[in-house]
């Protein structure tokens, strides 16, 4: 379907480029004459910023704009008479676009960024499956969340404004722009208690070897755990739905 | 009646919908910002029939009177309120993922082929999902794609096919698995006459070759009339009128209609005077020098009729018509309910 028209696939590339290559800028801005903030180098710092971009790639996928946008069109109906698990396929639909994109626009897109600035990639084996781990339950994660507000339009039929405050809360709480150990400490405790870090932080603080021994189990299991809890709004809120689904227009 | 013997067995079969109405004005939107009004409707309203295997049933109804709603009920999208409904020996809601792999849908008003792929991926996706044998595929389907003409479209995506093009292949689409019931939602809409004739003549080859049932919604009259032996009428939300279409034909059929257009304009007096001792009701026709007369359907008063009318009046144009379908479902709408 992304292979569908070409454009879109050469402009892809591009804008992760220059997304990572403006963030760099602004970094090294940032950072001045200092060797380091909170722990982390300038270095550091822009291969964080890289690899949460690159993660962001796989996990990132709109279905919960999707599912609302068939629920608004009755669309949805033409998905029930399918044989198959309509929360189901959306997921996998998901995952396709996502190694579509991890493989075709972030990996090009992180080699061409790599030979233009400084970044520190991890040498050791276990960082690199620990970081594939990790971004797996990113993905899992993430998609439950947007599954969670997809489904949700079965109820509100127009909940546009709740697309987008969830995709800023997880631009900002998940530690894309900014790592969590940034914040200040009592906010690092509310989220704590949120799932959010599990897509973005925990992956990318790997990644940078950010985590080390029992820090990284904790970080991993947080992930599994969340991933388990978020599956039961999910049958909830299917189930339920189901019952009030309305096929709008006609 | 059994219900392990029908295909479709629909018994009391009923779906309420909450609707909200808004309150007027500024003051209005903010009290419905906290409390909003409610009326309970029942677009379907204790609905009950059954559709032998292999039969082709018409199903019709005014815009509103809770066809696609029993279709979407049917077919497993939405949950009844309440009542019975079994088809295909299935429960459609309660085991969906099963029991659509037994039937086809076509929407005439929804794409169910992907927008931007060549149609052969989309039957390539298709076949994948209910997994179709590459030897069934190629043995039914090479007849289906045959028949409706679709070959040198397969190479095309979906968003370059005009509308004609389009529903050949979402028919062939929805036949890939070759179910055993077919549900076909207005697949004529916006179709013309050749396009319309294919799909009539393909769908009578499909029942005729594998015994496939099949249950239309439409607004075409012709459509059930070349196709249909049965209709069911609803009205509201309920069945009006289940049985053949040669009764419902029969039934309405008391008469002839006799349409003449004069050289000047006539007035009804007249035309009265003229039939005295005959019963005709005439009707005005669109200007003043067309009448229609009504009459029993019997040679001798309409021959009686046409030569007392000739003897006075000059006319430019006589026209014997039998009363049409068309007419016959019009005035049954317009009385809401079908004459016994």
């Amino acid at each position: 379907m992304m292979l569908a028209y070409r454009t879109n696939y050469y402009t892809g590339i591009i804008i992760y480029s220059i997304n990572i290559g403006a963030y760099y800028f602004l970094w090294t801005a940032i950072y001045g004459g200092k060797s380091d903030i909170e722990g982390l180098s300038v270095i550091q710092m822009v291969t964080y910023i890289a690899v949460a971009w690159m993660a962001r790639a796989f996990y990132f996928n709109n279905i919960d704009r999707e599912i609302a946008q068939e629920i608004k069109e009755g669309k949805v109906a033409v998905e029930m008479i399918r044989p198959y698990s309509y929360l189901g396929m959306k997921t996998m639909q998901g995952l396709g676009e996502g190694l579509f994109r991890l493989f075709f626009f972030s990996v090009p897109g992180m080699f061409i960024v790599s030979l233009i600035f400084p970044l520190s990639f991890a040498a050791n084996l276990s960082t690199w499956l620990f970081f594939g781990l990790s971004i797996i339950f990113s993905f899992i994660i993430n998609t439950q969340i947007n599954l969670i507000t997809g489904v949700l339009t079965f109820f509100f039929f127009n909940n546009d404004g709740l697309i987008r405050a969830k995709r800023v809360i997880i631009d900002l709480f998940s530690g894309l722009l900014l790592p969590i150990s940034f914040y200040p400490i009592w906010a690092q405790d509310v989220m704590a208690f949120f799932p959010f870090q599990a897509i973005s932080y925990i992956p990318s603080m790997i990644f940078t070897n950010g985590f080390q021994g029992n820090a990284l189990y904790d970080a991993i299991m947080f992930q599994l755990m969340w991933s388990v809890l978020l599956l039961i709004p999910i049958f909830v809120l299917w189930r339920v739905a189901k019952k009030r689904l309305v096929v709008q227009g006609g | 009646m059994m219900k392990e013997n029908q295909m479709i067995y629909v018994n009391n079969l009923r779906k309420d919908f909450k609707s909200y109405s808004s309150r007027s004005g500024l003051k209005g939107a903010f009290r419905d910002l906290f409390t909003r009004n409610y009326k309970i409707l029942s677009a379907v309203d204790g609905i009950s029939f059954n559709v032998k295997p292999g039969e082709m049933v018409g199903y019709i109804g005014e815009n509103g009177a809770g066809k696609s709603t029993s279709i979407k009920m049917l077919t497993g999208i939405l949950t009844p309120t309440s009542g019975e409904v079994i088809v295909n020996g299935m429960n459609p809601h309660k085991e969906r993922e099963e029991f659509v792999r037994t039937i086809g849908v076509v929407f005439g008003q929804r794409s169910q082929l992907w927008w931007d792929i060549a149609v052969q991926e989309s039957f390539r996706l298709l076949k994948k999902v209910y997994r179709v044998s590459d030897e069934d595929y190629a043995s039914h389907m090479e007849h289906v794609i045959d028949t409706l003409d679709i070959a040198p479209l397969l190479d095309k995506p979906v968003r370059k096919l005009s509308l004609g093009q389009r529903m050949r292949c979402e028919l062939a689409a929805a036949l890939i698995h070759n179910p055993p019931l077919l549900f076909l939602d207005e697949p004529t809409i916006g179709l013309d006459v050749l396009v319309k004739n294919k799909i009539r003549t393909f769908l009578k080859e499909i029942n005729e070759r594998y015994n496939t049932t099949i249950l239309l919604t439409t607004h075409d009259l012709q459509d059930i009339e070349a196709l249909c032996e049965r209709v069911v009428m609803l009205d509201q939300g309920k069945v009006i009128y289940d049985g053949s279409i040669n009764d419902l034909r029969a039934r309405w059929m008391e008469g002839k209609e006799i349409h003449f257009q004069f050289k000047r304009e006539v007035e009804k007096d007249e035309l009265t005077k003229l039939s005295n001792g005959i019963t005709v009701d005439w009707q005005p026709g669109k200007r003043k020098d067309l009448w229609i007369g009504h009459v029993e359907d019997n040679d001798e008063v309409i021959s009686d009729i046409i030569a007392r009318v000739v003897n006075e009046l000059k006319i430019i144009d006589v026209n014997i018509k039998s009363i049409t379908t068309e007419e016959i479902v019009r005035n049954i709408y317009e009385e809401g309910a079908v004459r016994e």
